[in-house]
């Protein structure tokens, strides 16, 4: 058998779905429902047993199509980056509130990206949310818990 | 029915009516383009203006946001790959793709007559033929349902390319058990949420698909050094935005939409099945009838694979209205707020609704084709500008992307776990992209899963656990029987073509 990345992938998800095949089995059911045709845990152990089956024969058959991807010349570092900027704009939007995360997400974006006209980076950031956030508030009437800008007075 | 049918027709191209529509579908499009933000949304926003109004105009103003809404998904499914509701995930596989060469204007273009097409088509067959459908859908019980929903997920092997099939399969069994988080719709028990009570809920629509869709591709463009807006920068913004659809191209369409119509139709007769299945079916069919020299461009900017899945949706759309107006069931989301504001207005839909109400069963459906014909006057013109977005440099134009997802996943729950959670997703989708997983059947699976569910338990209860409620009704095997029938075809495909 040929190792590569698309088998490791279906041995992957063969242990996920023995995982979730065990999971399946402790769901907790009522007294009454434990017999019964169907219940809670029904359709999951079906599912667990499905991932089993697909995954198994992607381990054991031939792969003829094997995906070759060149890993040096993937943007790694940058991927990265945004991710971790996603995450910490995750972490603080709810204390630090929507208007100045996201506008600060947005600028980091760009320039991490390699973005360097300062100016634009500005407008398509700041202004830009401030417009995006009224439309939203403002207009659609969908409420953006902001402590920043109820800080400083802007919102109520 | 003549005199119903005059009634209502007076009744939709009053002034005031015709006002009504196009606002509903200048503001329906612009909250459709919003990630997060769907016809259900729109809908729901618009409830408390329609209850200053009559009932016919309030419910032609939603008629009006709904296909608005429809289109406006559609716009961000082609333009940034990040399609805001489940009817129009299927557009993206192609519309993202013709975008991407330079056509964003072509392919919305063709969007938007596919759209017209099939709401025509389809207000037409609903003219005709609402009430005996009504019978027709009535006629559908759970097994039905659950082969229904097997056959949907077959329709993934339209979508995997030759030798991908395990790999489809388990993007399928993926998307079920990723549907499966959160509680049990019947005895409310939790699964799969390891005492997290975030997961209670279970995990939305929005966020999966943002997750896989509009955030993992970005992150892909950003991990391969691609560019999205390379074929956008080697023409013209006149060339870009042009909305010019040749002979060919329409010769492909005219084929493509009288049968999309027809299954995008007949699905959202169907109460619960809906826009997602019918694009999605529709998608299957259309890439099993074509030209082998066709079926080759699937998924890489397929005239066909566009207008399939727009025609179906927007076909399914005004199917979805048989049920909800003639047996007072939904046949989706949208129409249940729609049925909530009928009840509202102090109207009972039943199957009596066309004869103690013509003016308003036979205004809404007159006025569907009026929309129609708006919504394309107002959204033709637009095109050559929506389409410019394409036109944003690469540096500028991912951090949007991911900010649209984001924002989208944010203000549907107010809850920063849903972010992370959602990153998590895109992170392993944009690994398993690298290697050819295909994301679509990981989407329908995830939205059929609880429908698949809560039909399999039905017919296995009613069954008294035995399987026999497969081969019990009729239409049960009939569909069986296609499903079989499907496999059996790519499977041979597979082993006669090089």
């Amino acid at each position: 058998m040929n190792i590569n990345t698309t088998k490791i992938i279906s041995l992957l998800f063969f242990i996920f779905s023995a995982f979730y095949l065990y999971t399946a089995y402790q769901i907790q059911v009522f007294a009454f429902d434990e017999n019964a045709p169907f219940n809670a845990r029904t359709f999951p152990i079906y599912l667990g047993y499905a991932g089993l089956f697909f995954s198994g024969l992607k381990l054991i058959l031939p792969d003829p199509n094997t995906i070759k991807v060149e890993h040096r010349t993937l943007e790694y570092k940058k991927t990265a980056l945004l991710i971790v900027i996603a995450i910490i704009y995750g972490a603080t939007i709810l204390k630090v509130g929507y208007f100045l995360t996201t506008s600060l997400f947005l600028f980091a974006s760009y320039y991490f990206l390699g973005e360097r006209r300062w100016i634009l980076m500005f407008l398509l950031s700041f202004p830009f949310v401030a417009g995006f956030m009224y439309l939203l508030h403002g207009v659609l009437e969908i409420y953006l818990r902001d402590p920043f800008l109820k800080s400083i007075g802007v919102m109520g | 029915m003549t005199e119903g049918i005059l009634i209502g027709l007076t009744t939709a191209l009053s002034f005031q009516n015709i006002f009504m529509v196009m606002i509903g579908c200048f503001f329906g499009t612009i909250i459709g383009m919003l990630p997060g933000l769907g016809p259900m949304t729109a809908i729901a926003l618009m409830i408390p203006i329609t209850y200053g109004f009559d009932p016919a105009t309030g419910l032609i103003l939603m008629a009006g946001v709904y296909y608005g809404a429809v289109f406006g998904g559609s716009t961000s499914s082609i333009l940034l790959n990040a399609p805001g509701v489940p009817g129009t995930v299927a557009t993206s596989f192609d519309g993202y793709p013709m975008a991407q060469q330079g056509k964003a204007g072509k392919a919305l273009a063709i969007a938007a007559w596919s759209s017209f097409a099939g709401g025509t088509l389809s207000a037409i067959y609903l003219l005709f033929m609402a009430p005996s459908l009504s019978k027709v859908s009535l006629s559908f019980r759970s097994p039905d349902y659950f082969a229904l929903m097997i056959l949907g997920l077959t329709a993934i092997a339209a979508f995997s390319s030759k030798g991908q099939f395990l790999k489809a399969m388990m993007m399928v069994v993926l998307g079920l058990m990723l549907a499966s988080v959160g509680q049990d719709s019947l005895s409310d028990i939790t699964r799969f949420t390891f005492d997290n009570m975030n997961l209670t809920d279970g995990i939305s629509f929005v966020l999966v698909v943002m997750s896989t869709f509009a955030m993992s591709e970005a992150l892909t463009i950003i991990l391969k050094r691609n560019d999205p807006t390379a074929a956008a920068k080697q023409v013209s913004l006149t060339e870009l935005g042009s909305i010019r659809i040749n002979k060919e191209e329409r010769g492909k369409m005219y084929r493509t939409i009288p049968r999309s119509s027809v299954i995008g139709f007949l699905i959202g007769v169907l109460p619960g099945a809906g826009a997602t299945i019918a694009s999605f079916l529709a998608y299957g069919m259309e890439r099993n009838l074509v030209k082998d020299e066709e079926k080759e461009k699937f998924g890489k900017g397929s005239v066909n694979g566009l207008s399939a899945p727009e025609t179906a949706n927007n076909a399914a759309c005004s199917g979805s209205f048989v049920p909800m107006l003639t047996l007072g069931i939904p046949g989706s989301g949208t129409t249940a707020v729609m049925l909530g504001a009928l009840l509202g207005f102090g109207i009972q839909p039943g199957p009596r609704l066309y004869m103690t109400n013509p003016e308003i069963f036979w205004s809404v459906i007159m006025s569907m084709y009026i929309g129609m014909v708006i919504l394309l006057i107002l959204n033709l013109p637009l095109i050559p500008y929506i389409a410019r977005i394409l036109a944003v440099p690469k540096n500028y134009l991912i951090p949007l992307i991911l900010f649209f997802s984001i924002t989208g996943i944010y203000v549907m729950s107010f809850n920063n776990f849903d972010i992370y959670l959602m990153i998590g997703i895109a992170v392993v989708a944009t690994f398993l992209r690298l290697y050819d997983f295909p994301m679509p059947p990981l989407i329908l699976a995830f939205v059929l899963g609880g429908l698949m569910e809560e039909n399999l338990r039905r017919s296995l209860l009613l069954s008294n656990g035995s399987w026999e409620f497969l081969w019990d009704r009729t239409l049960t095997v009939c569909i069986l029987v296609t499903t079989i029938l499907i496999v059996l075809w790519h499977i041979y495909k597979t082993f006669t073509k090089k």
